[in-house]
């Protein structure tokens, strides 16, 4: 079953642009995805629009949908009214480069900046043993495919950019959050590096980026808040400010 | 050429950033080369990510009876003995310790309850085998292969003061030429998405990573990206491409709704206990064991049922026989009238497993049905039907090395490389795979790159390069490039299938041929600033090699096996097993040539029960037991 869908794109670059609107057909089960490719292969050859594996695998199609952050491949155009226009827009928190795509590179340099994994050297190959229940914690967080959904709607960055130089986003916390949580991680001072070095002081909670997740991950409660917390413990403790230790933390 | 022609030297060019190539970059940059990495897509995004039930390594943690023979044995009879058996051989030797390094490297895979990491059954396996990450296996491969190129960078900056001194990634750049001179590679031309702008590579080894084909058909599991750019950059270059017949087309893809049709539905689902049934409730792989597996699998599902819980005792279901019989059996049902309303079967999983298991051990694709077809996997059967998935064929290249044959510089590796799968590939193969002859990919290109020292690129190369580019800009009022990738996939879709004739498949060449003229004049819309068309152009001429170099493979194999099911020629016969078939490209056209496929060893051969061997050997071959 076919029908008319009213499609309004923003349509432009880092110099100009503005919403262009257009009709194009949508049929049963079809996602936003499909209808912007249709308008690609019919209307605007050269409509620019980043995707890979249309599954909700990739986290490639990162757009704003009538102005929420979402994946393009994993919105129904059924979930909203008959008739409706929906409107697609490039993520707000990057640069635009053209049409729906913009410049994540910030990511990528966040991603450079937190330090790797680190093995137990007396651990060789097939050696590690770990429990399911202790993997699990960095698993969930390990589930991300980096869609940037949750750096687009952190309103520290949003609409700051100056805040982009010394915050890292929640798709860095739960980064951190993974290598912190992880059995057999040797650095031992991730949560401090989180709140002095990549801005977890910066967050306030308000849990936008855990709504926006496809993964579902709970980046504020599973990641950041327990981070948060330890941060406090760590630095707040009268004990280790008496003896003077703060600086040699060690892990937990 | 451009105006803005950027110039760079590295030691070694990696083309493709998907598994094999991230562990191909990953073993060159630390046998101390500059390397960089190219990929079509940003980083991360690979199609490697889309990988679900996982990785086949025989570490014997869920079953201490198996080991290299036993994986070795399986997967050369998955591909039903056309697999070069020295890629098969070294493949099963060294993906234990693959998959060991991933751990080193921060990979976290499910765990057995003594803390080892968990392996699970998948479809010709023998015994559980598949390291695993519930079902998002590949992803966790692709990510922790990133975050070591991450970590290999930050030990660049604590050493140099620049991390991407020595080892870089190209994100969203497509290559366009790998460039020769004096009969040698020299490096890669090509061009940045975002703006058009060219940049030409200099190095004397690089390899190809550029994964799968699956683009070029309609209904395909694959992303954008798998659209033969490596089979075709190779065969450009002067590499050849083998057994390009061979498609593996997955037993289960979604099939409805239908902007959803073709994705991945994990095998995982059946080795975690998922049933087929056609729209008469019969569970009808049983009637679909073939004679060479018929000792293997269970006759009754009372049998079937009782191995999931006592593997040592009785024979495996049907459903979990190799992806082409069922694939080929689903294709059946559904012709006899017998498939679901959306012409797919039944695939159910709810009524073995709680909801609570299955979210669990099938978390995307519980997500997967809910959210694009508004189906419950826990409570509610899947429908499901065969998908273009995997391209057995691939550059024709040096078992040890990965070395393409007849290109001194070009390597290839994962799933662009030919051989090591024969005719099927089996489930979980692929991701050790590219971790296997990744690693060996950079290395043997680190040691050439090393002996041979930069081969300078002259400017005429170049010119040659950069008029490619521009071509498609030139065609004022051409092909529109979107209609003709969609009129290929209609071709390759009905006549070079799933299952082929020959009179189709003659009709194919001709229709592939027909396209391919008309390619010559597509126009492109707009500038070259993230132009989609634009991109397409190149991706197109790609796919119309492959398509080429398969259909002609197809037409000379009169026999069916693996991938590769001809309705006029429905039996597997033990002499065209001996025979590869070799795609070479002349500027022109594509010719196939058939060259007989190395016996195995002695010690390989050895390791079969000839009874089973004499199922597909000729008795000359038998007689001789093994090649020394």
């Amino acid at each position: 079953m076919t029908r008319k869908l009213n499609l309004r794109i923003w349509r432009g670059d880092s110099t100009d642009g503005g919403l262009k609107d257009v009709v194009v057909d949508v049929n049963e089960g079809e996602v936003v995805l499909d209808v912007i490719h249709r308008v690609q292969a019919t209307q605007m050859g050269d409509l620019a629009v980043r995707w890979n594996c249309k599954a909700g695998k990739c986290g490639s199609c990162s757009m704003e949908i009538n102005g929420k952050p979402r994946l393009a491949c994993m919105t129904q155009v059924a979930s909203f009214d008959e008739g409706e226009t929906i409107t697609v827009t490039p993520l707000r928190a990057f640069p635009i480069i053209k049409d729906l795509v913009t410049d994540v590179s910030f990511n990528y340099k966040k991603a450079m900046e937190v330090p790797a994994y680190s093995h137990p050297a007396e651990l060789g190959p097939g050696e590690a043993r770990m429990e399911q229940v202790d993997v699990e914690r960095s698993q969930e967080f390990r589930k991300c495919i980096e869609c940037f959904l949750c750096q687009n709607t952190c309103h520290v960055i949003r609409d700051h950019e100056e805040n982009k130089k010394s915050f890292a986003g929640p798709r860095f916390f739960i980064r951190i959050a993974e290598l912190d949580m992880h059995p057999l991680d040797r650095i031992k001072n991730r949560k401090r590096t989180a709140q002095e070095e990549h801005g977890l002081g910066m967050c306030n909670i308000t849990k936008c980026c855990t709504e926006v997740c496809p993964e579902h991950i709970k980046i504020t409660d599973n990641a950041i808040i327990p981070m948060k917390e330890r941060v406090v413990d760590i630095k707040y403790d009268p004990a280790r400010m008496f003896s003077g230790q703060l600086r040699r933390e060690k892990r937990d | 050429m451009s105006q803005n022609l950027q110039k760079l030297k590295y030691d070694v060019v990696i083309v493709g950033a998907g598994g094999a190539g991230l562990r191909a970059a990953v073993e060159a940059r630390e046998a101390g080369l500059r390397v960089a990495i190219i990929c079509k897509s940003l980083f991360g995004k690979a199609h490697t990510v889309m990988a679900e039930g996982g990785a086949a390594a025989s570490m014997g943690n869920a079953n201490s009876n198996d080991n290299w023979m036993v994986h070795f044995r399986d997967t050369m009879r998955g591909g039903k003995f056309l697999n070069h058996y020295r890629m098969a051989e070294l493949h099963a030797k060294e993906s234990p310790d693959r998959i060991w390094e991933l751990e080193m490297w921060g990979a976290l895979f499910d765990r057995t309850k003594e803390g080892k990491i968990s392996q699970r059954n998948f479809g010709g396996h023998e015994y559980p085998r598949l390291a695993h990450v519930g079902d998002r296996t590949g992803l966790e491969l692709i990510r922790t292969m990133q975050q070591k190129i991450v970590a290999l960078q930050q030990q660049d900056g604590r050493d140099h003061g620049d991390m991407e001194a020595n080892l870089k990634v190209y994100a969203e750049f497509t290559v366009t030429d790998i460039l020769k001179e004096n009969g040698k590679v020299a490096g890669v031309y090509g061009y940045w998405r975002e703006n058009g702008d060219e940049i030409l590579f200099e190095a004397p080894a690089v390899v190809i990573a550029t994964g799968g084909v699956g683009k070029a058909f309609k209904i395909t599991s694959n992303s954008w990206e798998g659209t033969g750019d490596g089979h075709a950059l190779a065969l450009k270059a002067g590499a050849n491409l083998k057994d390009m017949e061979f498609l593996q087309f997955h037993p289960t893809g979604m099939v409805w709704p239908p902007s959803v049709r073709g994705i991945l539905v994990t095998e995982s689902v059946r080795g975690e206990g998922g049933v087929l049934t056609n729209n008469k409730g019969e569970r009808f792989m049983f009637n679909y064991i073939p004679d060479v597996f018929k000792d293997k699998y269970a006759t009754t599902e009372e049998e079937a049922d009782r191995w999931y819980t006592d593997q040592d005792n009785n024979r495996r279901p049907p459903e979990l026989l190799p992806r082409d019989e069922v694939a080929r059996a689903i294709n059946s049902e559904v012709k006899a009238g017998r498939g679901t309303e959306h012409g797919g079967v039944f695939l159910d999983v709810s009524k073995r497993l709680s909801a609570e298991v299955i979210k669990k051990r099938l978390p995307s694709m519980w997500h997967q049905f809910y959210e694009l077809a508004g189906v419950d996997i826990t409570k509610e059967p899947m429908e499901v039907g065969p998908t273009c998935h995997y391209v057995m064929g691939g550059v024709d290249v040096e078992p040890d090395t990965a070395a393409a044959i007849g290109v001194p510089g070009l390597f290839a590796a994962g799933e662009v490389a030919g051989g090591m799968h024969g005719s099927n590939r089996l489930g979980g193969n692929s991701l050790s795979d590219l971790l296997v002859f990744g690693r060996r990919a950079g290395a043997a290109a680190a040691d050439y790159a090393k002996a041979n020292g930069a081969n300078p690129v002259s400017d005429a190369t170049v010119t040659q390069a950069a008029q490619r580019i521009q071509a498609p800009f030139e065609n004022a009022g051409g092909e529109n490039a979107y209609s003709l990738h969609a009129e290929l996939q209609e071709v390759t879709h009905n006549l070079v299938g799933i299952i082929r004739t020959g009179a189709e498949i003659k009709e194919a060449i001709a229709k592939i041929a027909d396209i391919r003229a008309r390619s010559k004049n597509v126009s492109v819309a707009g500038d070259r600033k993230f132009n989609p068309g634009f991109h397409l152009a190149f991706d197109l001429d790609n796919m119309l090699l492959v398509a080429e170099s398969t259909a002609k493979s197809a037409d000379l194999r009169e026999e069916s096996r693996g991938g590769h099911t001809r309705d006029d020629f429905p039996g597997m016969s033990s002499t065209w097993r001996q025979v590869n078939h070799i795609s070479s490209f002349d500027g022109t056209k594509v010719t196939v040539t058939a060259r007989p496929l190395p016996p195995m060893p002695k010690e390989l051969f050895d390791l079969f029960d000839v009874h089973e061997l004499e199922k597909y050997m000729t008795p000359e071959e038998i007689a001789k037991g093994g090649s020394n």
